[in-house]
């Protein structure tokens, strides 16, 4: 019974831990006896965020793959954690999206508990926290590699971090991308990217980063114009999380498709 | 050897049920009540300790008596409502669970500890018209003794929860928008004196139309605007 419960602090996730420790993640695996068969789960590809002029944005593509197989084809890579921040997750999906999941509980709980949210930078490194306690099983290959994003309502400005496997926080100006097709999606944004950003460049060059990111990472998903399946992409301001509709995606798309059509057929 | 006192369990019951009675009508009064798109709840507060609040999705919590105590209440309920619904889904998160169990820890510490909890409490849970089943808003009261009961449409707790019903009974109709609900439920608390002004109370509201959390504390602002 919960009420008889020893601990007594704000965290969700020692309260697993002291209380519930077989509800937690299992994250040490060194007694998994077979570590080739972690290799067969499911990995999420390409996730970016970057600043724009009224805060933040954050989009990733929806392909989860096994090896070299198709595990999903909608899969949810980037999620609101709470009303002003958003976690997009790249590395082994299952891992991944517990993660994800726990970060939401864990502000949220907090948030009840002491009747007020974390400043950002205490949810950045909240998440820090997770990323190191996945270490164990980063070395047996289930690595988790998220970015975390939001807006700062102190500083009235949208902020982005990058993680490495260790654990380690870095706060990036600018933007970041993760993945197996973050190389390519940071190469296109970098060639675009400004600080004063509209919504819909930022929508824009968002979207041609994920395109560019798909066409020379075959692990990273399109659009899949015939089921409808879209990128998912985020924008994070003073006002809240908004999640961009798949009409208004499905429309950049396709202008961006027809310019790209011109630039072949130019001059045939 | 000297003979230790003997005293009738009927009579250390009832001691200790007008001990926690008189600790409880020390502190204000509470009411909750369900108006056309959710419910509300409200406390004379004029503090920055919060009496009333968010526990998961739908439920919410408000303790009246001795503040340490309902507020380790609420806690322990928002501990055992994550873990439910990180071991389960979100929608199996349910008050009449939650009542239960704190309807359980209360009595426990009534019957077996020498000092009676000086707190009772609400339960709320706001129904949602897209579950099937789960459509109805329901309201629990858990009294210093661990003795529960449900309610329709309204629901008191603390030292004048008698004069409370009896207004709300005369006063209260299904189905009214926000600002009615409010203003019955101040005069309610008020219980025949001067209204309560709009700083000294603390409102929040569980609302069916929001997304997710349903949860939400009104600021002073929303507060003066719907109490003129």
């Amino acid at each position: 019974m919960l009420i008889r419960g020893k601990y007594q602090g704000a965290s969700f996730f020692e309260l697993l831990e002291v209380d519930f420790p077989q509800l937690r993640p299992a994250t040490n695996l060194r007694d998994v006896g077979d570590a080739s068969l972690l290799q067969g789960v499911p990995h999420g590809t390409t996730v970016l965020a970057m600043r724009y002029a009224d805060g933040v944005l954050m989009a990733g593509d929806r392909l989860a793959t096994e090896g070299h197989r198709v595990a999903s084809r909608d899969m949810q890579k980037v999620y609101p954690t709470d009303a002003h921040s958003l976690v997009a997750i790249a590395g082994a999906a299952g891992p991944a999206i517990e993660m994800a999941r726990m970060l939401r509980i864990e502000l949220e709980h907090y948030e009840k508990i002491e009747g007020e949210a974390l400043e950002l930078e205490g949810k950045a490194n909240k998440l820090s926290q997770m990323v190191r306690a996945n270490l164990p099983a980063a070395m047996q290959g289930l690595v988790v590699v998220p970015i975390f994003a939001g807006y700062d309502l102190r500083r009235r400005l949208g902020r982005l971090w990058k993680y490495d496997v260790t654990g380690g926080r870095y706060e990036e100006a600018e933007f970041e991308s993760s993945g197996s097709g973050s190389l390519y999606a940071r190469e296109s944004i970098k060639k675009a990217w400004r600080s004063d950003l509209t919504r819909d460049d930022a929508l824009r060059i968002a979207l041609q980063a994920l395109a560019d990111a798909a066409d020379e990472d075959r692990a990273t998903g399109g659009v899949d114009l015939a089921r409808g399946i879209f990128p998912i992409v985020c924008f994070c301001t003073v006002v809240g999380v908004e999640e961009v509709t798949a009409e208004e995606i499905e429309r950049t798309y396709r202008a961006h498709v027809a310019i790209a059509r011109q630039r072949v057929s130019a001059g045939a | 050897m000297s003979i230790p006192f003997y005293v009738s369990p009927e009579q250390l019951m009832q001691d200790k049920a007008d001990f926690a009675r008189k600790g409880i009508a020390r502190g204000k009064s509470i009411v909750a009540l369900e108006y056309d798109k959710g419910i509300v709840l409200l406390a004379e507060n004029p503090s920055s300790l919060s009496k009333i609040g968010e526990i998961y999705d739908r439920l919410a919590f408000a303790g009246v008596g001795k503040f340490s105590e309902f507020d380790q209440l609420r806690k322990i309920g928002v501990r055992f409502c994550d873990v439910r619904g990180y071991a389960y889904s979100r929608e199996d998160v349910r008050a009449r669970a939650l009542a239960n169990a704190y309807s359980q820890a209360i009595g426990d510490v009534f019957t077996q500890q020498m000092k009676p909890l000086e707190a009772e409490v609400i339960v709320a849970e706001v129904g949602d018209p897209r579950l099937l089943g789960q459509e109805k808003n329901t309201l629990y009261r858990v009294q210093f003794d661990g003795s529960i009961s449900d309610h329709r449409g309204f629901c008191g707790i603390g030292g004048t929860v008698e004069q409370i019903e009896i207004y709300l009974k005369e006063h209260y109709r299904a189905g009214q928008p926000l600002g009615d609900a409010v203003r019955i439920g101040v005069a309610a608390l008020s219980n025949g004196g001067t209204r309560i002004a709009a700083e000294r109370l603390e409102m929040c509201t569980l609302d069916r139309e929001r997304a997710g959390r349903k949860f939400r504390r009104a600021s002073a602002d929303e507060v003066t605007a719907i109490l003129g």
